[in-house]
């Protein structure tokens, strides 16, 4: 392989495909020569693959709260009011409203993500507001998974106040049933409170490179 | 900075230890430390009620999939090529630096930003990249400090545990300057300060970067997706704004299904920092949103450690690190002592395996351990560590006045008769044990007593007196 | 009940007052104990200092020597744990064309090499499930909590690693001292953190293990205890090592000296 110029003028495809083809074979041999005839290895799964919790949503505000973040479990009538008021505490006036998020949700003057907004662009808005694919009860725990009211991965990163709206029904007991509920094939992003960091004296701080508040809203 | 050369030619781990023990800053840091997260990763790990059958099953998936690692790995690259992205395969570190090389020069690009990876740093992908003229910045609060520190890195998760809030803020001001946006005036100590500093140092950074380089903790064979835990948005941000991707990932952190995700996002958080979840997880599958997306296949020494019966199930290692939280000898040795991007319990075993036990660094790791054994009882994959440990010290090669008195102590040992010699004339003697012993036994008598040795030993009393019937 | 004692090779040498003191406690108990001659040492040191070989051949003798008891009970939690959890180890990763210890009472020529290692493997697994720490013979063998003793004294007590994470004796050990009568056991800090005896570490890693017992004697000492008892005596030595030379005051005793002690006997 050549070192290569600034601009190695070959298809990024093809770089690594001289010696890494050779590397390929030689990685499988040397498995298949260090493994050979070690026993089968099964996989017991006795562990909890649908918790039981009396009171799924409760414990998914809990802690989902425990992280620091702002929750708020009201009725659907109560959404749209709910949502307004917490971005006026925030002092937010422009959110981001990804595609697809109910009406019903969004703010008096979205700002949307067509064409694609620029990160610069990201980084002046006040915030951003999305729904969810699932949520889990005994983690805390939101997932996007890019869909309706969702939009791409950058969206929820670059603006400081992320602002998610979970419905009742999204919520899940556990890890296992979050799994098993998501499709692989989307980017997920599974989200956990605010940004934080155990970097200094491991200890947890909120707020570092993501959105420093998250605020939800638990729709019954 | 952490290259994987950096360490080599250290001398031996009770040597480097000796002086860690003596830096009161340091022990004062890590002790606070290590036993701030054990708390919390009691108590996460306590919620759990089938944190048990978790641990096996996270121990049965692993040795399943490294069982049948080439059938897996060809899953993988079949399921990451047929989703838009590029697979590449490294048989060691230099190979997998000139990949990497290779990769960014074809974008044109001088700069890239870094998601923390043991694997990056395991193969000196930042140093190999400054020769070719590429500047690596590190992204991760922790490994922010080590690079602004020019220093190593000393803990798996919190590369930066040996440095304590003061400490950290006085590299900001001094160093961030040089590396971008400066430290603000009035930094304090207050680590909301501190993030808040690394949160503007790097944000322009971000914006504007348009390679980004990322190891994994999870790769599916099944679907070909890549999965990367992190807190702070920084793996977020180099996983989703740059134009190209590329990630290096040894071998081993392959999983066979999506489902398998199930168990190991519910024992990693809570082992590495002690949370219920850490609060970004992102998983992509081949080239995402547009992203043009590279994956770097690591072996580096991992085909030969997975070649060793008993060695093997170092390769199960998810780098939690709560084996590094629990160790008493890690506390007060520090992870530098250990000479190795993997310090504390589990660099002690996987660092001899992947580097061999030539060097004195290298040779001294297995015994770098009193064998307490809290490291396997807080392994959420269930690694025998000390299994592990006991048999590396049957590879090492000893020094010539060890092995002559083991040889000794195992001929008297071979007859109780002899054993009844010795402890008779060490009775006789027993008056003319000085307070202070020579050689290699005074590490002893340094810091203890050495007990007062019996006029008779059990054996004889048990004779003289017919068992105690005289 | 036919009892054998594993004295082990430390306790014989240095600290034969506990085997007189489980001696006392087990015909006490109403077993018949014996001392079988030919012991020596279980192989522990070498095969945790990196000399399986050596330490296969002492497992041998082991096996070989206590064999066809009902029951072998040490005092040390790591010498019981040496035999129950690396035996079969060291039984699986026999070589195969290494002969494997022969007898060495009965010394004489060694047998094939195959066969021999089979034997060793059945050895192995014949006696070990046998083989007890003193506090799980006491509680689990014999049903016993309460064993007759009198102490009148204020004792922490140290769990030490290979009692509580290798044997998982639990709370065995606190349970017998709770039923001392006149005994007043004070819990100690960070009492399941290793005192950094650890065998050759003591000497192989000497800063280390003297900053690891800088803090359990920093432990012992916060308690006001005037005994640190252990159910192994190579830890108490190293523990007991530095209580001395930083004239604390506290004494180290064997679990088993404490409950051999009587009223009777003061």
């Amino acid at each position: 392989m050549t070192a290569g110029a600034p601009a190695d003028p070959r298809p990024a495809a093809e770089i690594g495909t001289g010696t890494s083809a050779n590397s390929r074979e030689r990685i499988l041999a040397r498995i298949r020569s260090a493994v050979a005839g070690a026993p089968d290895a099964p996989i017991t799964r006795s562990y909890r693959t649908s918790p039981e919790a009396t009171d799924v949503i409760g414990l998914f505000a809990e802690r989902v709260a425990d992280y620091r973040a702002v929750v708020h479990v009201v009725d659907g009538s109560e959404a749209a009011a709910t949502i307004r008021a917490a971005m006026a505490r925030q002092g937010a006036v422009r959110l981001v409203v990804p595609d697809g998020l109910p009406a019903e949700w969004a703010p008096d003057d979205p700002v949307a993500d067509d064409p694609r907004l620029t990160a610069a662009e990201l980084d002046a808005v006040d915030g951003v507001i999305t729904g969810c694919a699932v949520g889990i009860a005994e983690t805390g725990t939101i997932v996007l998974d890019a869909g309706p009211g969702q939009g791409r991965r950058a969206l929820t990163l670059v603006p400081d106040y992320h602002l998610c709206v979970v419905r009742a029904d999204q919520i899940v007991a556990g890890v296992p049933e979050a799994v098993a509920r998501l499709d692989p094939a989307r980017p997920l992003t599974w989200i956990s409170g605010p940004s934080a960091t155990s970097d200094i004296e491991l200890n947890r701080v909120e707020g570092v490179h993501g959105p420093r508040t998250l605020e939800v809203v638990v729709v019954r | 900075m952490s290259g994987a050369g950096t360490f080599l030619g250290m001398p031996a781990f009770p040597h480097n230890a000796a002086a860690a023990v003596q830096d009161s800053q340091l022990r004062f840091n890590l002790r606070k430390a290590t036993h701030t997260i054990r708390g919390k990763r009691a108590a996460v790990v306590g919620e759990l009620p089938d944190w048990a059958e978790l641990r096996r099953a996270g121990k049965e998936i692993k040795d399943h999939t490294l069982r049948h690692l080439d059938r897996y790995l060809l899953q993988l690259e079949e399921a990451v090529t047929a989703a838009g992205g590029h697979v590449h395969w490294a048989s060691d570190a230099k190979e997998a630096n000139r990949i990497v090389a290779d990769l960014v020069k074809a974008t044109g690009e001088t700069s890239v930003v870094k998601v923390k990876s043991m694997a990056t740093q395991e193969i000196g992908l930042n140093e190999a990249l400054q020769e070719e003229g590429i500047t690596a910045y590190e992204t991760d609060l922790a490994e922010l400090i080590v690079q602004l520190g020019d220093d190593w890195p000393s803990h798996i998760l919190v590369p930066a545990i040996h440095r304590n809030r003061a400490e950290i803020r006085e590299i900001f001001q001094e160093k961030m300057a040089e590396w971008g946006r400066a430290a603000p005036e009035e930094l304090t100590d207050e680590p909301r300060a501190l993030a808040e500093a690394a949160r503007l140092h790097l944000r322009e950074r971000f914006l504007s970067t348009k390679v980004a380089v990322s190891g994994a903790n999870f790769m599916i064979a099944e679907t070909g997706t890549l999965v990367v835990l992190e807190s702070e948005g920084n793996g977020r941000m180099c996983l989703t704004l740059p134009e190209t991707l590329i990630s290096v990932v040894g071998v081993e952190k392959l999983l066979p299904t999506w489902r398998d995700l199930e168990v190991f996002l519910q024992l990693l958080p809570r082992s590495s920092t002690g949370e219920r979840m850490n609060p970004y997880t992102s998983t992509w599958t081949g080239a995402t949103e547009g992203q043009e997306f590279h994956l770097v296949l690591l072996d580096n020494g991992r085909t030969d450690v997975l070649a060793d019966e008993v060695g093997r199930q170092a390769l199960r290692c998810i780098r939690c690190s709560a084996c590094l939280n629990v160790c008493p000898v890690y506390e007060r040795a520090g992870g530098h002592a250990y000479g190795s991007v993997y310090p504390g319990p589990i660099g002690a075993i996987l660092t001899p395996q992947l580097r061999g036990t030539a060097s004195a660094i290298d040779a001294s790791l297995p015994y770098a351990s009193s064998l307490c054994g809290a490291c396997f009882e807080a392994c959420p994959v269930a690694i025998d560590i000390p299994e592990v440990l006991v048999h590396l010290r049957g590879k090492v090669r000893h020094a010539r006045a060890e092995r002559l008195g083991m040889r000794a102590a195992g001929w008297i040992f071979d007859r109780p008769s002899r054993l009844a010699r010795v402890q008779r004339l060490g009775g006789r003697l027993r008056r003319f044990v000085p307070g202070r012993l020579p050689g290699p036994l005074s590490a002893w008598t340094d810091t203890r007593e050495i007990p007062d040795i019996p006029a008779e030993s059990f054996r004889d009393w048990w004779n003289r007196t017919d068992g105690g019937a005289r | 009940m036919r009892v054998a004692l594993f004295i082990t090779c430390v306790n014989d040498t240095l600290f034969p007052g506990t085997g007189q003191a489980v001696v006392t406690l087990l015909r006490r108990l109403g077993c018949d104990v014996e001392f079988p001659q030919a012991q020596t040492c279980c192989g522990q040191m070498h095969v945790n200092t990196g000399y399986p070989e050596e330490g296969r051949r002492l497992a041998g003798h082991f096996v070989d020597v206590f064999a066809g008891y009902d029951a072998v009970v040490a005092p040390s939690g790591s010498c019981a744990a040496m035999v129950r959890e690396q035996y079969p180890r060291l039984a699986r990763t026999t070589p195969a064309r290494t002969a494997a210890p022969a007898g060495l009472l009965t010394g004489g020529s060694a047998p094939a090499t195959a066969e021999r290692d089979d034997s060793f493997a059945r050895r192995v697994a014949e006696t070990v499930p046998k083989v007890h720490d003193l506090s799980e013979f006491l509680v689990d063998v014999l049903g016993v909590t309460d064993v007759g003793a009198y102490f009148p004294h204020r004792v922490t007590y140290h769990p030490t690693c290979h009692s509580l994470r290798g044997l998982h004796l639990g709370d065995r050990p606190t349970r017998l001292l709770r039923e001392v009568r006149g005994l007043e056991l004070v819990p100690l800090p960070g009492a399941e953190e290793c005192c950094g005896f650890g065998g050759t570490f003591a000497v192989k890693n000497p800063a280390v293990s003297a900053a690891m017992c800088a803090d359990k004697v920093h432990n012992v000492a916060s308690t006001g205890a005037e005994v640190l008892c252990a159910a192994d005596n190579s830890c108490l030595m190293h523990i007991g090592g530095t209580l001395r030379r930083q004239r604390t005051g506290v004494r180290i005793m064997h679990l088993a000296e404490i409950l051999a002690s009587t009223e009777a006997a003061r």
